[in-house]
């Protein structure tokens, strides 16, 4: 909301500075966004008098003037205009100052061979007009040496934000009657009109759709001269950001502006038969103001006659019916719309205006009367006519709300005690109706909210208002009751784990990311498992899709920094995969993703060429996050399946069980690769947090008694012969439990094929590591263990080599 | 020492050494001879060799200490100082002299294993936590000093958890204003499901599921459609809300000004707290902190009205509307309390002074190295929040 402070002023008597005023709009809340201050504009140029004026030597079209600034000699100034002559009082400007329309700085300079010290200039040079035939000629008695922005009256405009409860500062006399009640001036009253009517209305007016359009005022006013309107009006639209477009036209954007009341004028010519408010038919078109077409539906209240609709109720009016410089007789409406209806029209429509969003926040329904009047004498005094009686076409709203408010509460919820009576002028300055006694702190007043006030419902409303007119400065800071002791820990197992996780990746040497929780649609599809979650209206195609993983995000920054020449790249997220889950909610489940890709380690001197990431570095990196989650990495299963995104021979899943898939890792698939414009092997990983088993038991510090073994471990090496397809974490683990009072670790160090081993076979060297208890081990001891690892390898085909 | 053993075994025999006082040995020359000999000896084979000549069982020094056993007590008194001093001298020359041979080889070999340690180490590849990440640990922290819990909830939430519930019914213009992402699709009970717009919703959900009093943070994903040099379609607040009995704006206001002071890690914090309108908080404040630019960056620290000083917004907060808590499944008559929001984001912006928001989520390694965080800078608040830079 834009308005000049002269505007402000025409409802506020108040002689505060700009500075204290904008000051008070902010205490106030209504926030002040800018403010333009036209006198910075015309810093440099002042009123001064031409004290003679002679041909220019060398020029016929110049002349060279003498100039009394008002202080100190004349000034030279070589000048063009045909109007320029002694005794002339115009605006100079001096060297230095800035020209408002074309942004040159004057300055000293000689004009054919003769020196000027400055710039009479036009109304068009100062941005005050489009005139340009010659200098600004001020009345004669204009104070010289005066700056031209103080005598002009160089009028400040204000933007407020004006937040979606303040219909009421959507008019600038709502603005002003706020400052009013904030002790920065006093509120001129709403002026009384006198009844214009001369004659009956002519035109039917009715409203068919009670629902949305409760009361529809129109009049008929005839004999009007349409024209441009004057200079006073035009400024002050110009200040509000309106566009002057005709006297009937801005009358009634005054209206809106001054006081937040939309109105509308039809060019009655254009008119037949009664005008009614009434729900569009479906499918029924309007050709409105803004030069579109808008196909309308059942929903949607509109203003029609016999021929069709005129006007979108409430939001715009159609281009058939407005006024135009030929209109002579004109409809004038004052409506009453349901604010929910034009709401929901207009975001059907996605059709926003001026009137929308005041109707849409809620107009003052005891202001419509009034508003006609108001409104029908600014338009005869602009453009003459005559008016008729009013039509008053059902009726608004009129119950008045009634809030029950105790003076204590603004101690209670706002935290400042402010004296009763204090309140209570409060209140009544804001237009509130106070019934209650002051003493009684504790006792509820009968508080009447007035029309303009759609948005107090409650008490709290009315503290925040005492509160906020009295001064958020005055609330003083209150310590937040703390339990005693130290703080407890408040972070849950969940919140613990991914905390853990991040910094757990982060101190292996990965790289945290953020991505894009959405994704090119065939992106998440090449991830998906089941329907992703896709936007209804995207910002672009490229965020389009909820991600089922965190992969493809990653994939793709993997790719922008690969492109920017990142070698040895470790980037890991943390964060949601979006799912679908029950009864049409979603299920949001937490996991760690991350991409290795280009050099595991680069070329060295000691270790002659890069060596790329194979899989085994997204397993090392997935079990050794996977420990630090407090996963019982020695009883997960790696197992195949990792999904099509994956390289089908190089990638497995860590399960916990046939079910419970932990993790899934390996080498990124070609395909899935050229689908986002990668080259180069990746080595990928997702670990899905949320599969992590919890610790079971109870939350206990103290741990499971330990003491280590006195006798010393000792290994054993054993060698098998096995088939070539046979998994050798397989053959680790049926080694492992072998025999479990003795064995503690199982760990394979070789896997040979080739020359000695038969064919379809492989060699795999375990070595075992054997703890004994109360005695060392005796050769029958021994040999007891390596028949049970030998029987235990044997069932899985393995031969022990000699 | 050996030698002293030595000595009682050869007790008693009889050999050509000079008696005393018949053929005088000079003892002092003969110690420098010996002396002389070890000094020039030049590896460790010539110095053996003058070991077994000097002290060996045959040596001369040997010898010399045979003639105590034929010498009178009187005798011995006063030549056996002489002689243990002359084998003292030799022993000790012989053992520097092999010192010295040793260390010399010792020395010879580690120079031939010199190695140009100006060649690189291998490397350890150096991760970091990304700023949010950081930031909203931090904010934990700080949080949970003041008893605050971490909340969390959908990102894909439901029109009435992310709008009607925070009062703000079909057609409310604040749901206009909210820029929101929608999905074409409805949940079991009919509602719109959508992109949460702010993280307001996990007050709603907070309030149902935890009953009060009650204080929790949430911070987390929001989503707005919104997309230019300063907004991101995706960003990240933080919401707080406490439900109890007679809290006020007053505590508000402390809250925020403790957690602000915590956070930035300076007392000349000044707050200004100015009316707004937020359909889920009545009354509402806008919070406002005094900032001013230091080396072309805001650097927030003092009052906005001071000279070279400014505001600038940092929260959104207010009392909870009694509808609200209405929705929350409480009784606002006896319940009451605040809630305050903020971008996360920005306040890792202000912080620590990154000035492109886009970049958060780029994952460009070369701007998470520089303004990521190690793994080990784990925010306490006995070691303080932030990290230095």
């Amino acid at each position: 909301m834009k308005f000049s402070l002269s505007w402000l002023k025409a409802y506020l008597a108040t002689d505060a500075s700009l500075e204290r005023i904008a000051e008070k709009l902010n205490a106030i809340g209504l926030e002040v966004e800018g403010i333009e201050d036209p006198s910075e504009k015309l810093a440099g140029f002042r009123v001064a008098r031409v004290l003679t004026a002679e041909r220019h030597p060398d020029a016929d079209k110049l002349q060279v003037l003498s100039v009394d600034t008002g202080d100190g000699p004349p000034l030279q100034v070589v000048c063009g205009a045909p109007n320029a002559r002694a005794g002339l009082v115009g605006v100079l400007g001096l060297p230095g100052a800035v020209v408002p329309a074309n942004g040159m700085q004057l300055k000293k300079s000689a004009i054919r061979g003769v020196e000027s010290n400055g710039m009479m200039c036009s109304v068009r040079e100062l941005e005050m007009g489009e005139e340009h035939d010659g200098i600004i000629e001020l009345p004669k008695d204009a104070p010289v040496g005066t700056a031209f922005a103080d005598y002009h009256g160089a009028d400040p405009v204000i933007e407020v934000a004006i937040t979606p409860n303040r219909p009421d500062c959507m008019g600038v006399y709502g603005i002003a009657r706020d400052l009013a009640a904030a002790g920065l001036g006093t509120l001129e009253p709403m002026s009384e009109v006198e009844e214009l009517s001369s004659f009956p209305c002519p035109v039917e007016i009715r409203t068919d759709d009670p629902e949305g359009c409760p009361a529809f005022y129109g009049r008929v006013v005839r004999g009007v001269r349409n024209g441009p309107s004057p200079q006073w009006l035009q400024d002050r639209l110009k200040s509000a950001g309106q566009r002057p477009i005709s006297a009937l036209v801005d009358a009634t954007n005054y209206l809106m502006l001054g006081y937040g009341r939309p109105a509308h004028a039809y060019d009655l010519a254009k008119l037949t038969g009664a005008v009614v408010a009434r729900r569009a038919h479906d499918g029924e078109t309007v050709q409105a103001l803004n030069e579109k077409a808008y196909t309308l539906d059942g929903d949607m209240t509109v203003i029609a006659d016999d021929a069709g609709v005129h006007d979108i109720a409430g939001i715009m009016g159609g281009e058939h019916s407005g006024c135009t410089e030929e209109t002579t007789d004109i409809l004038l409406e004052i409506a009453y719309f349901d604010p929910e209806r034009i709401a929901r029209t207009g975001r059907k429509l996605n059709l926003t205006s001026d009137a929308r969003q005041r109707f849409e926040r809620g107009v003052d329904p005891g202001f419509l009367g009034l508003a006609m009047e108001h409104l029908t004498k600014l338009v005869i005094t602009l453009c003459g006519g005559e008016a008729s009686e009013v039509v008053i076409a059902g009726a608004a709203p009129d119950t008045p709300k009634i809030v029950h408010f105790a003076p204590a509460l603004t101690e209670k919820l706002g935290g400042v005690r402010i004296e009763a009576g204090e309140q209570k002028r409060i209140l009544e300055s804001l237009g509130f109706t106070v019934v209650g006694e002051e003493a009684n702190w504790e006792e509820s007043w009968a508080v009447t909210v007035p029309g303009w006030r759609p948005d107090i419902d409650g008490a709290p409303d009315l503290v925040e208002e005492v509160v906020r007119i009295h001064g958020l400065d005055n609330v003083t800071s209150v310590a937040l009751p703390r339990a005693d002791g130290v703080a407890r820990p408040t972070a849950t197992p969940a919140q613990k784990l991914e905390r853990r996780m991040r910094r757990a990746a982060a101190a292996r040497g990965l790289h945290e990311a953020v991505t894009w929780s959405f994704l090119p649609e065939a992106e998440a599809a090449a991830f998906a498992d089941g329907e992703a979650w896709t936007l209804a209206n995207p910002i672009s195609e490229d965020m389009k899709t909820m991600r089922p993983s965190l992969l493809p995000g990653l994939l793709s920054a993997g790719k922008r920094n690969l492109d920017r020449g990142a070698t040895g790249l470790r980037l890991f997220e943390i964060g949601r995969r979006y799912l679908r889950g029950k009864e049409g909610a979603s299920d949001e489940r937490l996991a760690l993703g991350f991409v290795l890709a280009g050099e595991k380690t680069p070329r060295g001197w000691a270790t002659g060429k890069a060596v790329p990431f194979d899989a085994y570095d997204a397993k090392a990196e997935v079990l050794a996050l996977l420990a630090e989650a407090g996963a019982p990495v020695d009883k997960l299963q790696v197992m195949g399946e990792a999904g099509p995104q994956f390289h089908p021979g190089q990638s497995a899943t860590l399960r916990l069980g046939p079910k419970n898939v932990l993790a899934r890792f390996g080498m990124l698939h070609p395909s899935i690769a050229k689908q986002f414009d990668i080259e180069g092997a990746l080595a990928i990983a997702e670990i899905h947090l949320d599969a992590i088993p919890a610790k079971k038991g109870a939350a206990s510090f103290t741990r499971v008694a330990y003491a280590p073994p006195p006798l010393q471990a000792v290994t054993r090496d054993y060698a098998f012969l096995v088939p070539v397809e046979l998994p050798a974490g397989d053959l680790v683990r049926v080694v492992q439990a072998a025999d479990k009072a003795n064995i503690v670790a199982a760990r394979l160090f070789d896997d040979f094929r080739g020359t000695g081993i038969p064919e379809g076979h492989k060699s795999l060297a375990v070595e075992v590591t054997l703890q004994p208890l109360d005695k060392s081990y005796k050769d029958e001891d021994l040999k007891a263990i390596t028949d049970k690892v030998t029987a235990a390898a044997a069932k899985l085909g393995a031969v022990l080599r000699g | 020492m050996r030698f002293a053993r030595i000595v009682p075994k050869d007790r008693g025999s009889k050999t050509s050494i000079p008696r005393q006082g018949e053929n005088k040995v000079d003892y002092a020359a003969t110690g420098q001879d010996a002396l002389a000999r070890i000094a020039q000896a030049q590896d460790l084979d010539t110095l053996e060799a003058l070991r077994v000549e000097f002290l060996g069982k045959q040596g001369s020094v040997s010898g010399l200490l045979k003639t105590l056993g034929k010498m009178t007590p009187d005798e011995r008194q006063v030549e056996g100082p002489k002689i243990h001093a002359l084998r003292e001298s030799v022993t000790e020359a012989l053992a520097a002299r092999k010192a010295a041979f040793e260390s010399a080889a010792l020395e010879a070999r580690l120079a031939s294993e010199t190695i140009d340690l100006s060649l690189p180490a291998p490397e350890t590849p150096r991760g970091s936590v990304h700023p949010v990440s950081q930031v909203m640990d931090e904010l934990a922290e700080i949080f949970a000093d003041m008893g605050f819990a971490v909340a969390t909830g959908p990102e894909i939430e439901d029109d009435w958890h992310n709008f009607t519930a925070l009062n703000m019914p079909e057609s409310h213009p604040a749901r206009a204003m909210h820029d929101t992402f929608y999905f074409p699709d409805r949940d079991a009970k009919g509602r719109e499901m959508l992109l949460r717009t702010h993280t307001s919703p996990v007050q709603i959900r907070s309030m149902i599921s935890e009953g009060a009093p009650l204080r929790v943070i949430a911070p987390g994903r929001v989503y707005r459609s919104d997309s230019d040099a300063t907004h991101t379609p995706m960003f990240h607040q933080i919401e707080g809300l406490v439900i109890d009995k007679g809290i006020h704006l007053g505590h508000l206001k402390w809250t925020l000004e403790t957690f602000l002071k915590a956070f930035f890690e300076r007392e000349d914090i000044v707050l200004r707290l100015r009316p707004s309108y937020f359909p889920f908080t009545e009354p509402s404040v806008e919070v406002d902190v005094g900032y001013a630019y230091e080396g072309g960056r805001r650097v927030v620290g003092g009052s906005g009205d001071a000279p070279g000083h400014a505001w600038m917004e940092v929260l959104g907060s207010g009392m909870v509307n009694r509808r609200v808590i209405e929705f929350g499944g409480l009784d606002p008559d006896e319940w009451q309390g605040f809630a305050f929001g903020t971008g996360v984001d920005r306040l890792a912006m202000l912080k620590y002074g990154m000035d492109d928001l886009r970049a958060f989520f780029d994952g460009d390694v070369r701007w998470l190295s520089h303004y990521g965080f190690s793994a080990h800078d784990v925010p306490t608040l006995s070691g303080g929040v932030g990290t230095a830079a």
